[in-house]
């Protein structure tokens, strides 16, 4: 492969000047930055936002009536609605700012959950979930006696679609799973597991935490009644994130949060909870980072979610060629629809080892069990060396990358 | 040089590849299982302290990263045949100058060939896996049979 022409009009250049941490060094050397699973880096334009709001637009939104108060307000629902055309929801209702995708899942653990699920009920989730799409579930289960199923995967990283078919019984009240794998990369085809489970009336969230900032997301097309996605993986900062809900479940839901700007009135006899979404915004929301998030879907639209997901999946390719022919690799995670995510393991080096080596070349990789204990035990290994790509990564950096998995194997003595 | 070259000297991974007093201590009377559960680090540490109080067999098995099992293989040979008090020392003197707290050129201390683990202290993120073994060894000795780096200040 020819990575200028791999990369078909893709302006690599422009696009890595909106990065100003892209062209720092480490220790002398270029950031070579393979983390953007854990979290992106955040163009200037985004950036700029931010002091541009705290400069000449800050006060608390839904509250007041002077000047900057209607101007914060404006800013953070045009925030609200950019989030609402990025995962094309129906209405701007069912989009709802949380602190990230954790909070989403608990949300929803909280305000659906706890209503719906009871006794001898069932979740059903996948065997390559986050933590965060496995542990409030759990705590769900143990609080109300319900118990937690699994998908299995298969050892190419795929979930087993006539397992999820059979463990879809009358007593299974929800269905939670990740759109794209944090530790394999495999991207599930949530759409056949939503209209199974709707086919026998039972609701889905999806985790898109590593979906959103890769491919496109349009929740009717899914058809899932809960997405969730956080807004430092998608170019913006952290302590933000989106949570999607059907409008008619959300309605059902109760409160996650008690406080301000969640209410219609408030007596000390009775409380009228306020209207969608607020009802599940109690508090002063992180406002600007709701509007950095804003700008930053705004940026990753206008360079596109199908040129940036075929970037990757070119970088994805040309990577996985090249560590494919470093002996002693074995890449954990070989889905055939995989997104932007390369794990692995080395014969002879643990990955923390790995990760340290890589760092002195500059190239930042994540290594340990990523959130996602299960999937470790499931391949047996303690842990991998994850590199996860984003559309400004270049093939030269995965050259860098290759180079240095290389020099690691020579430090260790490894032919 | 960077922290880490200075880190990955050919003894630590001489140890690493061959480690000593590996396996299981027959008739051990102390025990102990350390867990970093961040990085999955994991050794089981077996020991026999004599009636004179000194440490007269060791062992370790486990899963961990150069660095954990290095640190508890040049460990084993260096508390082998000492008192538990001086091994205790000792627990306290590595691990002070993992987190940057003792100087071993400058401060007293019985380290010796343990000083190539000085530069973990430039990687926070490493620390852990150096102590671990450390601090697997002290909780064997105070009958604490489960350890975790967990909540160590480390």
């Amino acid at each position: 492969m020819n990575p200028s022409v791999a990369s078909g009009g893709f302006d690599i250049d422009r696009v890595r000047a909106d990065f100003p941490i892209l062209s720092m060094r480490v220790d002398g050397k270029p950031l070579v930055y393979l983390d953007n699973a854990a979290s992106a880096q955040m163009p200037q334009r985004v950036i700029d936002r931010m002091v541009e709001y705290q400069t000449r637009e800050h006060s608390n939104i839904h509250r007041a009536v002077h000047y900057l108060s209607e101007i914060a307000t404006a800013r953070y629902e045009e925030a609200r609605r950019t989030a609402q055309s990025f995962i094309n929801a129906a209405s701007e209702r069912e989009v709802i700012f949380t602190s990230g995708t954790t909070e989403g899942i608990n949300l929803v653990m909280h305000g659906y959950g706890r209503k719906f699920i009871g006794a001898g009920d069932e979740i059903v989730v996948s065997a390559i979930e986050h933590h965060a799409n496995i542990v409030p579930w759990q705590m769900l289960c143990e609080e109300r006696g319900a118990t937690l199923r699994v998908i299995p995967v298969n050892d190419a990283g795929e979930l087993s679609f006539d397992a999820y078919q059979a463990l879809l019984g009358p007593r299974v009240k929800l269905v939670a799973i990740t759109h794209v794998s944090n530790a394999l990369g495999t991207v599930v085809p949530v759409r056949d597991y939503v209209e199974a489970a709707h086919a026998i009336g039972v609701p889905v969230l999806v985790d898109g935490a590593q979906a959103a900032p890769h491919i496109p997301v349009d929740v009717q097309a899914l058809g899932c009644d809960f997405y969730v996605f956080s807004g430092h993986k998608t170019c913006g900062p952290t302590g933000i994130g989106v949570l999607y809900g059907r409008e008619s479940l959300l309605e059902k839901m109760q409160p996650y949060k008690g406080g301000g700007d969640m209410i219609a009135s408030v007596s000390f006899e009775k409380t009228t909870y306020n209207v969608l979404p607020f009802k599940f915004e109690a508090g002063t929301p992180p406002i600007m980072a709701a509007i950095a998030l804003g700008e930053a879907l705004d940026y990753l639209r206008g360079i596109g979610l199908e040129a940036i997901a075929r970037r990757e999946h070119e970088l994805l390719a040309y990577a996985t060629e090249g560590v494919s022919r470093i002996r002693g690799i074995r890449i954990i995670g070989t889905a055939e629809r995989k997104a932007a995510v390369l794990s692995m393991v080395m014969e002879g080096i643990h990955p923390h080892d790995l990760g340290t080596l890589l760092n002195e070349d500059g190239v930042a990789i994540r290594t340990g069990h990523h959130c996602a204990q299960p999937v470790m035990t499931r391949y047996r290994i303690p842990a991998t060396a994850r590199a996860s790509f984003a559309f400004y990564n270049t093939f030269a950096e995965v050259d860098a990358l290759v180079a240095s998995l290389e020099r690691a194997k020579a430090v260790f003595g490894i032919d | 040089m960077t922290a880490s070259n200075q880190l990955y000297q050919e003894v630590i991974l001489d140890h690493n590849r061959k480690p000593r007093n590996w396996g299981t201590v027959d008739g051990a009377n102390h025990r102990a299982e350390g867990h970093n559960p961040l990085c999955g680090d994991h050794i089981v540490l077996t020991l026999s302290v004599g009636s004179g109080g000194t440490v007269d067999a060791v062992g370790f098995e486990g899963d961990g990263c150069a660095i954990c099992k290095a640190s508890a293989s040049m460990m084993t040979t260096a508390v082998k045949g000492r008192a538990v008090g001086e091994a205790e020392a000792m627990v306290q003197q590595f691990r002070d100058m993992a987190t940057g707290k003792l100087d071993p050129e400058r401060d007293a201390n019985q380290l010796g060939r343990l000083k190539v683990f000085a530069g973990v202290k430039d990687l926070p993120s490493r620390v852990k896996c150096a102590i671990l073994p450390w601090h697997t060894l002290h909780a064997a000795l105070n009958n604490d049979a489960v350890t975790s780096t967990e909540g160590d200040g480390a």
